[in-house]
């Protein structure tokens, strides 16, 4: 039998009240807006004309397409390198603490700061990156020009500026694998390359399914960045879902780009709940 | 304890609250163009001294279409301030005047306001809801003097002679065209420039577009524009930074002769004053050209109005204050401020005889009858929203020109429908 809580359900109503003013109300009117011509003054029911149209923007396709290059190269860059980074930096390396406060440090800067900074930097002509280049003699590239590289230049920035998280999620989750299975493995003669694969990524999984998780949904979700660099430029070729759905916004078309924002939504919610939950069952099985 | 602090804090607020309303303070909103920020200091700090209990805080926006956004915004959730300074034409037609903003029809101010002005800042009600802030300015392309006298080149009265003149720049080792894609905006200017010659091959162009019968893609003399810029890219005319530069950057290089041309509107000249004042003479001005030298004319666009957001709790004030921006007085002032960069829209207000010389190649366009037409924004409530990234594409060569003009075409439809207008649904 379910024993009855001791506090009277009312202790939840000031919670309540904030959860459904700021989070249940909007997200059920974005679904009614989503459906309207709207200008922030009047809105005229069209029922799903806003979703046909945003599915005929021409752009959709390729900010689709750039959503899932830039979410999966950064998680899985953010992955890869942030555990490579935490094995470096738990292995009792000499100023061990100081390195990881300056991984750590990108994570704490303003993202809009960094992307100004690193748009300064990536300068064709005047930034730090090419003037270093053409020391040796190299013509370098337009980072956030050329449209065929824009958008990998962002995902770079983006790994500098998040990898010290994920470092940290892994330094945690190295922490909590207890040394008997290292001393076991080495007592059975594990090289530190079979100690790493054999036992470190297998039991490091928890970090790791947060480490892709957040990354995952921080990537389809990117925008700060993006916007702060090159606005989806040059042209339309570092556009993501959510810069389509801002320029939807700017440009006063508030019902379409709430139409856009439930199907960022929808799109997120079907990668990530399968994606989670699977992981969470192999957590289970192992 | 408690009702001390209390009775303390109910006097503080009451002398705040008196000193308040001995004084105004009128919040100012507009963009961040040096010039523009120039002229408004000069006006209110002449108001100010004028009224004592009537002072100013200004505020600067973005441009382009990130100030779009600022200012729909906060119309609608009314903390747009008490004066606001932004686009006449389709861009104010688009911030929904009739809701959004106050009837200024009859204000003492608009009695000195020329007609062509108020028909560009008339809502679809019939009433007029701003003043024209600066002069009536071409959009066009500046060149270096020194450049040209250099090269003993001539004023191209055709699109084929400017890309000869081009040719012969590069040949010379110089930058031909400037171009600054870092302000995406500034790469709008060859198709938009391009207005008048689109009208002297088809007159009804800007009633057929807005009634949904003419299209970019398949009008020729509207394509091409877009091929303009495709043919400038190609042709390895520009400035290598050309994707990152800014309008400052494109300022400069035109007027110290790091390039020979920029496209751009001839508000550019008051950006030129501050900056470089000591080559303001070295930059001259033409019309864009186009296939015909017989029909060759200027495009013209509208200043910015000054704008009275309806929340405004001010509004008398505000009113007062744009009625001497109105006045001569104040026309003379931003003259003064800005140099005379164009003809005025109010009456009685003179341009000096000493005006720069891009100002003197472009005023016999003025004067002659036929020679100048207004951008299709001030013919034509449609501007589509991507024009400026579609414009990017093409003069970076990712896009051809007829393609990008069959993207803006549905861009367009876009907008009339969200605007509810006629033949679209």
């Amino acid at each position: 039998m379910k024993r009855k809580s001791p506090y009277p359900y009312w202790f939840v109503l000031p919670a309540g009240v904030v959860f459904t003013v700021l989070f249940l109300v909007p997200t059920v009117a974005s679904f009614w807006f989503s459906m309207t011509r709207w200008d922030l003054y009047t809105a005229e029911f069209i029922g799903f004309d806003n979703y046909t149209q945003f599915f005929k923007e021409p752009f959709l396709i390729q900010g689709l397409v750039n959503t899932l290059i830039y979410a999966l190269a950064t998680s899985g860059a953010k992955s890869v390198l942030g555990l490579l980074l935490a094995v470096l930096l738990t292995s009792g390396l000499w100023g061990q603490g100081f390195l990881r406060t300056v991984s750590f440090f990108p994570v704490l800067v303003s993202t809009i700061g960094v992307g100004i900074t690193f748009a300064v930097l990536m300068h064709p002509t005047k930034g730090i990156f090419n003037l270093f280049l053409a020391q040796f003699g190299i013509i370098g590239p337009g980072w956030l020009t050329n449209p065929e590289l824009a958008l990998y230049s962002i995902a770079f920035v983006d790994l500098w500026k998040g990898i010290g998280l994920a470092t940290v999620i892994y330094i945690a989750g190295l922490a909590a694998i207890s040394q008997d299975y290292y001393e076991a493995a080495r007592i059975d003669g594990a090289t530190r390359l079979q100690q790493f694969w054999r036992v470190t990524v297998p039991l490091v999984r928890p970090a790791t399914v947060t480490v892709v998780t957040l990354s995952l949904i921080g990537g389809l979700r990117s925008f700060d960045l993006i916007w702060a660099m090159t606005r989806g430029g040059p042209g339309f070729s570092s556009d993501v879902l959510a810069s389509v759905i801002y320029k939807q916004y700017q440009a006063g078309f508030y019902g379409l780009s709430t139409a856009g924002n439930v199907i960022l939504f929808l799109l997120i919610a079907t990668i990530v709940l399968p994606m989670t939950w699977w992981f969470n069952r192999r957590e289970v099985d192992l | 304890m408690k009702q001390i602090t209390g009775a303390a804090l109910m006097a503080a607020f009451s002398v705040v609250a008196s000193a308040s309303q001995a004084d105004t303070v009128l919040s100012v909103t507009t963009d961040g163009n040096a010039e523009t920020v120039a002229a408004m200091e000069a006006l209110t700090a002449a108001y100010t001294a004028a009224h004592p209990d009537v002072t100013f805080e200004i505020e600067n926006r973005p441009g382009g279409a990130d100030g779009d956004n600022l200012v729909k915004t906060r119309l609608s959730t009314k903390e747009a301030g008490d004066i606001l300074q932004y686009n006449s034409g389709s861009l104010f037609q688009a911030l929904k005047p009739t809701e959004s903003l106050a009837d200024l029809s009859g204000i003492a101010g608009q009695a000195n306001v020329l007609d062509s002005f108020k028909s560009v800042v008339t809502a679809s009600d019939g009433t007029v809801r701003g003043i024209p802030f600066g002069a009536a300015m071409g959009g066009g392309i500046y060149y270096n003097k020194k450049i040209y006298a250099e090269l003993g080149l001539s004023v191209p009265k055709t699109w084929a002679e400017f890309m000869a003149n081009n040719e012969k720049i590069k040949a010379a080792g110089k930058v031909a065209v400037a171009q600054t894609y870092g302000d995406t905006w500034s790469s709008q200017l060859f198709v938009l420039a391009d207005y008048y010659n689109v009208q002297a091959a088809v007159p009804a162009f800007a009633a057929d577009y807005t009634a949904n019968k003419a299209k970019y893609a398949t009008s020729p003399a509207a394509m091409a524009g877009f091929q303009h810029l495709e043919d400038v890219f190609k042709a390895g005319y520009l400035n290598p930074d050309f994707g990152a530069a800014k309008f400052d950057d494109g300022v400069r290089m035109v007027a110290t002769g790091e390039a020979a041309h920029y496209p751009m509107l001839t508000f550019a000249l008051g950006n030129i004053k501050q900056n470089f004042a000591a080559n303001l003479n070295d930059v001259g001005f033409f019309a864009q050209p186009g296939p015909d030298a017989a029909k060759n004319g200027l495009t013209v666009w509208m200043p910015a109005g000054l704008y009275i957001p309806a929340a405004s709790e001010h509004q008398a004030e505000a009113k007062d204050f744009l009625s001497f921006v109105a006045s001569v007085d104040g026309c003379n002032l931003m003259i003064k401020t800005n140099g005379a960069t164009g003809p005025y829209l109010i009456k009685g207000c003179e341009l000096p005889a000493d005006v720069p010389a891009a100002v003197a190649d472009m005023m016999p366009y003025f004067k002659a009858e036929g020679m100048t037409a207004p951008a299709l924004e001030f013919l034509s409530p449609i501007k589509g929203p991507a024009l400026e990234q579609i414009t990017v594409e093409v003069g970076s060569g990712i896009r051809p020109a007829a393609e990008a003009a069959a993207l803006y075409d549905q861009d367009v439809e876009k907008q009339a429908k969200q605007l509810g207008l006629p033949g679209w649904q």
